[in-house]
This record gives structure tokens, sequence and C-alpha cells, in this order.
């Protein structure tokens, strides 16, 4: 469902060649993490497939179910099923939570020829799936993400995940800045959407993430290429030896 | 040491076709001081401290310029859902045939020329009065022009708790008009009113409300100034509050070449408060300006400036906001914001915050910026589908939500959203 192709990205503001031909085949209903050290392009992957500004495309493809992610706005690449959980979620004040999430998801149902959700629909669906997550009613009043901590505005984006319903998920390093019992509660969301259908890649840094988000492949990146991939049993080796042997091997 | 020859002549130049308004004795000798006044510090001139940012040649200018009348006819009117009752202006001069019969419980309404004739009347005490103690230490001359040459206005004396809002409907239908209105208002001892502005009112608009609000008294002012394009105004507001009493006067103003909205607040008694707020939309040839000295001067007194201004195309926005702490007047809560959201590199903001402060045990915090869209924000919205024209609008509301905040009343509230969102709404693309 995911393709991308010897994907080459530099920095638009400096010549820095970030991504030198990433290669990623998604299937549906499949669970890839991707780990890394630090620098290695994790996150610059994930913002260019959604779309933020900053970065050129220099080569290469990325693909949703055929069309091309990288000629589209990012409100189309979400309106055709993308999602990218921030690692960093954006504080907006004055924006209310609860008309952000309807303002997005009638956005997308507009965008696709669809319908859109009626308000008490909505507040219905919004309620269900928000208590799973453990949100209560004041943190869907504040406005986005504003004073909430590290581990209530992951779980906002999960929530946001669960309502929009993407085809294709993207978590950037999800687990960052979350105690064990917040990242259960985060990852039996995720596990949760996991249908057969959708496809998710996993940002991390740690193992522990993956013990509940079980990957069906683990992908090894460094310095902006996959150079490695293998099953979750890759993961455990990283655990254990950290990166400098799996990258020995390619120096 | 006497003016400048130039500010000597401009200020004949400009007062030589006018005639004060004729009344009883207590009128005339209000006028006579404030053309006195007026002849002192001269009309407004560039090099004047409080006229730096804001060119006041056309509002000085002995004839108005001409305006284009701008008709809405694809727009339901503002306040449209809230009974009112209204008191209806063409051009600045009152017209009975369209407002509505001027009784209601609780507050006395009267035209300024009729209570001009009485020999006695409760307003002696209020106009120019108010406007006269606002003259120091900044000179606000063309108030006093409006106190000395106003024919009309409308007086407004609240006794009880008056159950729906008395609503100031301006019209300007004549492209070279150029209208003065003075309103003096009192709200007495325990009593609430609410008082709706809206619209352009002529081709160029001096307006003067002086507002006497007692000890626990209430007095709520929401203003929405018309989209009128090409009209120019000065308005001043002269209040002074008493203990315990409450002050709330909010302003949008969407579009105009020329808007000069002076506040001038002083809080007598202790634990009263005062808030003022605006929102400013300016597209194109847009210049606004909101000068505000609020001064405390009893105890435990509570004072808010909040002032948004979304400018794009050529726009200027300007904010003047002075807190003043008088010695003795401690535990003095005073809050002062302005912010101007630049939506393109062709618009600018110049402010000028100003704190002065003689006593030793109070708070005040100011602040004052001016910048783009969260370039963060808007792509975190469309990440998640909203498009960019609309996640620009979401994002320029919330930046005009403090403001908007300000109003008490929820379903005001909702009609100054419901413009805002119109007026943005028709310039994406």
């Amino acid at each position: 469902m995911l393709e991308i192709k010897n994907l080459q990205v530099k920095l638009e503001e400096e010549d820095k060649q970030i991504l030198k031909g990433v290669d990623l085949t998604v299937e549906p209903g499949s669970v890839h993490a991707i780990m890394g050290p630090n620098g290695s392009g994790k996150s610059t992957l994930s913002y260019v497939l959604s779309g933020r500004g900053g970065y050129e495309v220099t080569g290469g493809s990325a693909m949703l179910d055929g069309e091309d992610l990288l000629e589209m706005e990012p409100e189309e690449r979400a309106a055709a099923g993308l999602f990218l959980a921030f690692q960093y979620p954006v504080e907006i004040p004055g924006v209310g939570n609860m008309t952000f999430l309807r303002t997005a998801v009638n956005a997308q149902r507009k965008a696709r020829g669809e319908e859109e959700i009626s308000a008490a629909d909505f507040l219905k669906l919004v309620r269900a799936k928000a208590k799973t997550l453990k949100i209560d009613a004041d943190m869907l009043k504040r406005p986005v993400n504003t004073g909430f901590s590290g581990g209530e505005k992951k779980r906002n984006e999960i929530l946001q995940m669960a309502m929009l319903e993407p085809k294709m998920c993207i978590l950037d390093e999800t687990d960052s800045g979350l105690d064990v019992d917040a990242m259960k509660l985060v990852s039996e969301g995720v596990n949760a959407l996991r249908d057969g259908k959708r496809g998710f890649v996993v940002i991390t840094h740690y193992q522990r993430l993956l013990d509940h988000i079980k990957p069906d492949v683990v992908h090894i990146m460094a310095a902006g290429r996959i150079v490695k991939t293998g099953g979750p049993e890759l993961a455990l080796e990283v655990e254990q030896n950290g990166y400098a042997d799996i990258l020995a091997e390619f120096a | 040491m006497g003016l400048p020859q130039a500010k000597l002549d401009s200020t004949e130049a400009r007062i030589a076709a006018l005639s004060p308004l004729t009344g009883a004795a207590w009128i005339e000798t209000a006028q006579a001081g404030a053309l006195a006044r007026l002849r002192a510090m001269g009309l407004p001139g560039r090099r004047d401290e409080y006229w730096r940012y804001t060119n006041p040649t056309g509002l000085n200018a002995p004839q108005a310029a001409a305006a284009a009348v701008f008709s809405v006819s694809d727009e339901s009117p503002i306040y449209g859902n809230l009974d009112t009752l209204d008191i209806v202006f063409r051009d600045g001069v009152f017209d009975a045939g369209a407002s509505d019969e001027l009784s209601l419980e609780g507050v006395v309404i009267e035209r300024l020329g009729e209570a001009a004739l009485a020999d006695i009347h409760w307003a002696k005490d209020v106009y120019g009065v108010l406007e006269e103690r606002g003259q120091a230490p900044v000179q606000r001359p063309l108030a006093a022009l409006n106190t000395a040459f106003a024919h009309d206005g409308i007086l407004l004396r609240a006794t009880g708790v008056v159950k729906k809002p008395i609503r100031f409907v301006y019209l300007h239908e004549s492209e070279t008009s150029d209208a003065m209105l003075h309103h003096v208002i009192k709200v007495e001892e325990g009593a609430e009113l609410t008082v709706l502005e809206n619209g352009p009112a002529a081709a160029r608009f001096n307006k003067v409300m002086e507002v006497e609000v007692a000890d626990k008294a209430a007095f709520h002012h929401i203003r929405a100034q018309g989209r009128d394009h090409e009209r120019q105004a000065v308005t001043h507001i002269f209040a002074r509050l008493g203990a315990e009493s409450l002050f709330k006067s909010f302003t949008m103003t969407a579009n105009g070449v020329m808007t000069r909205n002076e506040a001038v607040i002083e809080l007598t008694g202790n634990d009263a408060s005062a808030h003022i707020a605006g929102v400013a939309l300016g597209d194109g040839d847009f210049h606004h300006d909101d000068t505000v000295f609020v001064t405390h001067d009893a105890v435990n007194c509570e004072s808010r400036q909040v002032f948004k201004k979304v400018l794009r195309n050529g726009a200027t926005g300007v904010f003047q906001g002075k807190i003043l702490v008088k010695a003795g007047a401690q535990k003095t809560d005073g809050y002062q914001i302005s912010q101007a959201l630049l939506l393109d590199d062709n618009a600018q903001f110049l402010a000028k915050p100003e704190l002065e402060i003689y006593a030793d045990d109070v708070a005040c915090s100011h602040g004052s910026t001016s910048g783009a869209l969260d370039e963060d924000a808007l792509f975190y919205l469309r990440a998640r589908g909203v498009p960019r024209s609309e996640a620009t609008d979401m994002l320029t509301l919330a930046f005009l939500a403090e403001a908007i905040d300000e109003i008490a009343a929820a379903e005001i509230a909702a009609e100054i959203l419901d413009r805002l969102e119109g007026w943005l709404a028709r310039r994406r693309g």
C-alpha cells in the first residue's frame, strides 16, 4: 500500500542531503518498525511523507495505493488516508480540541466526497473513543494540546488517528516522553486500530514500544538509508548490542 | 506659548462653517468651554506625540473627503438575532421613523437636542465634563471639537437593570456626509446597561461617548464599525468608574481607510473593573489606531486592554495604550496586550505600550507582539486534512479569541464571531 522507492531528500535551506535513497514497501495490515540512531533520517522520512515544508525531494518516489504522495498538499495526503502521529504534537491555543477534531473529520470526508458527520453522531463517536484512551471531557474541551502533559499529547494523537481512520499510520517516536503506563495505553490504542488492512510505520529508538506494538518487519535506518531489514528479532538485537555491530557491517 | 500658525489656521478653517447646537445655559457653557479648549490646543498634527503613527489631515480638513457608500445586500444584518431597542441615525442625523419608540424600562432615553433646551438637566454634570477630564495629560482636540459642535446624540440614564440592549444603528447613505454625534450615558448605582453600536455612520464621523458608571453599576458596550472601505472615523469614549463598578467595551473594525478609536478610562472608586478590547481586520487601504489611556486612581481596581489586529495587503495597525497608576492606587491589577497578525510582508503594526506607576503594591503586565501565522500549527492542521485556507482562518480566529472572550454576553459574542468568519471567508483564495 505504501511504496517508497529510492527516496532522496535534502534540506531546502542548506545543501544537506538527509535521505539518500530510501526503499520501503508496507503491505496492507502490516506493522513496520523503523529504528536507527539519532540523525539517521527517520523523522525526516515521516515529515516528507506527510508534506511538511522545508524539504526538497531530489529523487525517488512515494506512492500510497498508487497515488503519488509527493505531488499532493498535506491535506490531500491526509484525505488520501495518510496519518502522521507527531513526535511533538503542536499546541494550538484558541482552537478547541473538539472543534479541531470535528473540522478535521469533516474536511477529510468532504475531500473524499462523503457526507459530513452530524454533530450528535460525532459527539457519540468521540466520547466512546476518548473513553478507551482515558481522555476525559475536560481534555476534549481544552484548546488543542495546550497545557497537555507529554502523555496527554500522545493520547490525543491516537484519538485523532482513531477518529480519522486512516489507511496508513506513521508513528514518529510516539513513545518519547511516555511513562510505562502511558505507553501501554497508547499501544493499546494503536493495537485496537490493527484490523488486517491498515498499515503502520512505527518509528522508535527503543525495543520496549515494540513489546506492546508487535511489528512484522523491523528496519534499521542509518545515514539516510535503510541498511538492514529483518523480523522482530532485529529489534531485540539492537536492544542488546546497540547499533554499532549492525552499522559496522556497512561501514 | 502660542500655537504654531499652521495649527491656528487649520483649527479656524475647520470651525469656520460650524455652529453650536442651540440650548440652555448649561450646554452653551459646556460648548464654549470646549471651544476655548480646542483653540488653546489646536487640531492635532503629525508632530504631536500621540499622532506620530496616524495622519490626522483627513480628520482635520474643513471638508470631509467623499467616501463611496459600501452596500452589503448578501448579508444578514448584524445583531439580527437579538432583541434590541434600535436608535437609527442616517449620516449622523436621528431618524425617528426608522427608530423604535424611545421608551424602555429602567432607562430614560432622550435626544441631545431636546435635553439641551432644558434649564436643568442631569447631563450638565457629564456633557463635556468627562471629555475635559480626559484632556490631560494627553490632549484630544477632536473630542473638544465634538463637544463644541455636535448637534445630535442620545442621552441615556439607566436607573435599573435594563433588560434589552440599546442599539445605535449608524447608516452611511451620502458620499459626502460629515457627521458628529455626542452621546452621554449615566448608569446609576446598581444599574446595568448594554449599548450596541453598528455601522459606518458617514463619510467622515466624529463621535464622543461620555459614560459615567456609578458605584456597583455595570456598563457593557459592543461596537461593530461597519465594512465601509472609504469612510473615516475618529471616536472617543470617556468613562469614569465608581466603586465596585464594571465597564466593558469591545470594538470590531473591519475595513476603513481611517479609524482612530480613543478610550479614556478613569477608575475613581475602589474595586472597580474596566475592560477594553478590540479586533481590527484590515486588507488593503486600511489604517486603524487604538489609543487607550487607563488611569487607576483607587484601591484594588482591575483593568484589561486586549487588542488584536489582522493585517495584510498594505494595512496598518496602531496601538497606543497606557496604564497610569496614581500614588495610592494600591492593589491595582493592570493588564495590557496588543498583538498583530501580519498575513503578508506588506502590512505593518506600530505599537507604543506604556506603564506609569506611582504606587508600590501593584501588578501590571503588558505585552506586544507582531508576527506571521505559526507555520507548525498550520502544518499540524493540514496534516489532519484541514485545507490551508480553512486552517488559516481557524488560526486567525484563535488569535482573536482572547479579545472576543471579553464580550460577556454569549449571544453577542456569537454575532461578532459570525461576522469575523464571514470577513475571513470572503478573503479566501
